[in-house]
């Protein structure tokens, strides 16, 4: 193991930022893709749901 | 093989026998996918040691690489399924390329992101107009391109048949981008691994880079499967069995 404290760790030898900055957008968007994804379903769902004749 | 035991693999071809076994798939692709990252990221973190030149900074190779490769990969599958959409007019083929080009344009943007967050520390430069970094920002509009052209047309099978020209015509990039280190004198630093010879790279840094890599492709997978669901719905809406599949998902 190579951090000695949790606060050395978030500091990443000064690059903070740059790593978290990497690691949090990433996350950030695979999270946003998977509420898409779900939004989309709900919507795909709800479309297919309808009477023919209202149907776009 | 005994026609009993032979499997008709052409069944799955058709929209109606893809949704169920898709929706079966996308979870356990998930799975893996947070298995990987979990054990790339510790990998990543707390077993690949520092770097001689770079320090803590270098780390972030470990989701760029892999977001870099993924954007590059799903875009020659994503031709591929449009290809074989056009030539065999296989509708759910080219439904497969639709619903991979949301999630490669999000890793291309990635790439570009991750990149600059890495060059900014290292260069000095959020971004240069190098070989390497111009190629991989004309995939991430080629990704665009390819959406929005899909969004304008309204009739699917032409959209599916526009959308081919263009991920074909575009492939012609991806080797552009792969080769750009070694072609032009670049800023960008040439690949760490290569087939012809060992990685440049402690062998932990290049295990968190692999186990990042399979993360990000199982995850590309599960969401390319769950997207299709949703587009066979959207296109398949008037057949009956779509009715039925929504009637018992209620």
């Amino acid at each position: 193991m190579q951090w000695h404290s949790l606060g050395e760790f978030l500091a990443m030898g000064g690059y903070a930022f740059y790593v978290w900055g990497s690691f949090g957008a990433t996350a950030a968007a695979l999270g946003i893709e998977a509420a898409l994804l779900r939004a989309r379903r709900r919507q795909a769902l709800r479309q297919a749901a309808l009477p023919e004749e209202l149907m776009p | 093989m005994s026609p009993a035991t032979k499997i008709n693999w052409f069944r799955f071809a058709s929209p109606q026998s893809f949704y169920p076994l898709a929706g079966r798939l996308w979870p356990l692709f998930a799975l893996l996918a947070a298995g990987f990252a979990l054990a790339g990221l510790w990998v990543a973190f707390f077993m690949a040691p520092v770097d001689a030149q770079q320090g803590q900074g270098y780390r972030i190779i470990f989701i760029h690489v892999p977001a870099a490769w993924m954007a590059m990969l799903l875009y020659v599958v994503m031709a591929a399924w449009a290809a074989v959409g056009l030539v065999f007019n296989l509708r759910l083929a080219s439904m497969m390329a639709s619903a991979l080009a949301p999630t490669g344009a999000l890793f291309a943007l990635l790439s570009l992101w991750t990149g600059a967050l890495w060059g900014k520390p290292i260069w000095g430069a959020w971004w240069v107009w190098d070989a390497r970094l111009t190629s991989t920002l004309i995939l991430f509009f080629l990704y665009l391109g390819f959406l929005a052209l899909q969004a304008a047309i309204d009739d699917p099978r032409r959209a599916d048949r526009a959308g081919a020209l263009i991920a074909l015509v575009g492939l012609v990039n991806v080797p552009i981008i792969y080769f750009s280190v070694t072609w032009w004198n670049t800023l960008h630093q040439g690949a760490s691994v290569s087939m012809a010879r060992s990685p440049s790279m402690a062998g932990s840094m290049l295990w968190g880079m692999l186990l990042m890599v399979m993360a990000c492709w199982m995850y590309a997978v599960a969401a390319g499967l769950s997207r299709v669901r949703s587009i066979i719905l959207e296109r398949e809406r008037h057949a009956d069995w779509v009715k039925d599949a929504v009637a018992q998902s209620r």
